[in-house]
Formats: C-alpha cells, sequence, structure tokens
C-alpha cells in the first residue's frame, strides 16, 4: 500500500525514501547518533502546536512574554501556593537543578504560574518563590489571562470545594522551552532533579551547538 | 508504662478501665513544612505505626483553624488533593504520610510556620469498637525551600 502512495508522488520519492530510511535506522539502531538531536529524559514534544506563547505579569508587576526569555531555556509549571506537597516538590526540584547546572543556570528560567490568583497574590508570589530561588518567577494575570495561558499549554485545572476552602487540580507536568522560545520536552512530575537537569543541559548545549 | 505518657483518651471516657486502651501509636519523623507570610496552608507529615488496628480520623493542632486528613493522587498528570473521612492504620504496619501521599493539611493558618519552630499537633484514632484515643506530637517545622529526600519505603521503623 505504501508504493501506491509513493507512485502516486514521484517527484519527492527520493526524499522520502531517504527519510523513512533515516527513521528506520533510528528507531532499530540509534544509529543517528551522530546528529545534532540528544536523547531526552522527559517526552519530545518538538514541533507540538500548542505552548508558543504567554501573556501574564510577574510577581514584581512587569508584563512577560516568552519572548522575554530567548537565549535561556524556560522551565514551566502550573501550580498554586496553598498545595502542601506537589508544587513545592517542584519548586525544590527546580531549585535543585539550577544547583546541579552550576554556572549554566545563568541561562535558565522558571516560570510558576498560579492557576489561584484569588490567593495567589504578587505579594504572596515574591515571597514563596524567594523560599525557593531568588531568580524564580512567579506568573499571575487575570482569571481570563491565566485560563488562556492553560489552555495554551493544554494544562488542566480546577477548582475543588474542600470543608470551608477550596483546593485546586492540576496539571502537574513541567514543560521546557529552548532558548529560541519553541516548547522541546514534557518532564512528568515524578521524574528527578537528575532527571530535569539533563534535559535542561542538553537543550542548553544543543543551543551554544548552533543546533 | 510510657505508653500512658503518650494516650491520653478522650474526656467523656477518661475513667474507664485501662487495660483495654494499650493501643499505642508510634509516629516516627513528624515535620511540617514551613510557610511565608500570607500563606494560609501547609501539610504535616509522619510515618505512623499501630501495635493494633486503628483509624486516623482527625487532627487539630493550635496553628490552624482547620485541620484535614488529606490524599494526593496522580490521575494522568493531574494532582488531585482530596479531604478523606479517615486513614486505616492496620496492626503492626507503618503507614507513611508524605508528599506524593497522604498528609494532614493545616489550613486557616493563623500565622506563618519556620524552620526551627515546632507544631503541635493532636492525632485523633477510632480503634475498631469506636473508642477514641488522641494522641500529642510535636512537628518541627522544616524549612519551606528544604528538598525533600525522596521516601525510600522504609516500612520500619529507622
Amino acid at each position: 500500500m505504501a508504493s501506491t502512495n509513493d507512485a502516486h508522488a514521484p517527484g519527492r520519492r527520493r526524499v522520502l525514501g531517504l527519510a523513512a530510511a533515516c527513521m528506520i535506522v533510528a528507531a532499530g539502531l540509534a544509529a543517528c547518533d551522530r546528529s545534532p538531536t540528544p536523547a531526552f529524559r522527559g517526552i519530545d514534544v518538538t514541533g507540538a502546536p500548542y505552548g508558543r506563547e504567554l501573556q501574564l505579569t510577574d510577581q514584581f508587576g512587569q508584563r512577560r512574554t516568552l519572548a522575554d526569555f530567548r537565549g535561556q531555556v524556560v522551565m514551566l509549571f502550573f501550580g498554586f501556593v496553598q498545595c502542601p506537597d506537589v508544587c513545592p516538590t517542584s519548586l525544590a526540584r527546580a531549585a535543585e537543578v539550577m544547583q546541579r547546572l552550576g554556572p549554566d543556570a545563568d541561562r535558565v528560567q522558571l516560570l510558576f504560574v498560579t492557576v489561584d490568583p484569588e490567593r495567589d497574590t504578587p505579594a504572596l508570589l515574591r515571597e514563596y518563590l524567594a523560599a525557593f530561588h531568588p531568580r524564580f518567577l512567579g506568573l499571575t494575570g487575570t482569571p481570563d489571562e491565566i485560563a488562556a495561558a492553560a489552555r495554551e499549554f493544554k494544562v488542566y485545572y480546577a477548582k475543588v470545594p474542600t470543608g470551608s476552602s477550596y483546593t485546586m487540580d492540576h496539571s502537574a507536568q513541567t514543560y521546557l522551552i529552548d532558548p529560541q522560545g519553541r516548547l522541546r520536552i514534557v518532564l512528568k512530575h515524578e521524574q528527578s532533579a537528575e532527571d530535569y537537569a539533563h534535559d535542561v543541559a542538553a537543550l542548553l548545549r544543543e543551543s551554544a551547538s548552533g543546533g | 508504662m510510657k505508653t500512658w505518657t503518650r494516650l491520653t483518651a478522650a474526656a467523656a471516657t477518661a475513667l474507664v478501665a485501662s487495660a483495654v486502651w494499650s493501643q499505642t501509636v508510634t509516629v516516627e519523623e513528624p515535620w511540617v513544612r514551613g510557610t511565608v507570610a500570607q500563606q494560609k496552608a501547609t501539610g504535616a507529615f509522619m510515618r505512623l505505626k499501630a501495635d493494633q488496628a486503628v483509624r486516623l480520623v482527625a487532627a487539630a493542632s493550635p496553628v490552624a483553624g482547620v485541620v484535614e486528613i488529606h490524599e494526593m493522587a496522580m490521575d494522568n498528570n493531574v494532582m488531585k488533593m482530596r479531604q478523606i473521612p479517615g486513614l486505616d492504620l492496620p496492626a503492626g504496619k507503618t503507614v507513611e504520610l508524605k508528599p506524593g501521599g497522604y498528609h494532614v493539611m493545616l489550613m486557616d493558618l493563623k500565622q506563618p510556620v519556620s524552620a526551627g519552630q515546632t507544631v503541635p499537633l493532636t492525632l485523633v484514632f477510632e480503634t475498631a469498637d469506636k473508642r477514641r484515643i488522641e494522641q500529642q506530637v510535636q512537628a518541627p517545622v522544616r524549612a519551606l525551600g528544604a528538598r525533600q529526600e525522596p521516601s525510600h519505603d522504609h516500612g520500619h521503623k529507622h
């Protein structure tokens, strides 16, 4: 059946053939190791048609878009301050990643987008993020802006009542955006600081080598 | 008899014969995650082991207006946190309250808690025959930004 398709596009046959051969070799033998594509511990989502923009306000009142962070690898995740578990664990892990990267950490920016703007005021975000790392940025906005950011990154969140208060369900993955501003990698919450640092370093190296 | 220094029976039944209250719950490495100003909630974590099966049904602390027992679960990469009515402690089995699982949720905090402080907690257990026993715990506060070592599921003491 595949050859029938090829027959319909004879002019592109050779190119397709080459691409197919490379994919087969890469999948089967990892023989394309000399290509600039590094192996990642997270899921490689390069080229995904989402996660391209972000327009929010940081904890110091400055408007932020992804373009502000060109030249840096961005670690991005969504959470909330009144979260006893996943969010501080993620932030402490991100701080450890910074430590592991040494001087390269200067080219890494963590962005924490709150899904609870009602309680996570800029003042609270300032105090909270400073407890983890002096350069971490917390992003907030109007409920509409946050909803738009979550949609753009396919992040789920929902307010859930608990007793007299409420908690937030939210997606717990971390996104890595490369120095060209492209969404590249999705890391799971269960992965280690070493895994995170590995992928961040790989993106930094790739960018340094002009890839 | 150290049992008796660790268990405080509910006031209404405090005079009932002591022999039937020999249940003990060992609490190991309790800790509370530190908070910053204006942060109204945090979690308390520990390892619990009961001699005889009991159920953790409630908790209280002078630092918090509301204390609940919560379970955290990852569902298709989505973090969900829910109040649970109680946490069963099977006899002789260590049950861990740790990040990524169960915790005692301290809400409506009256003030921030920070490293160096100790948070008093009262844990309320219910026995199979519905008696309630209370236990006091002093939980040291760990810095908010401190990396918590991933637990290796000891399943035993130390």
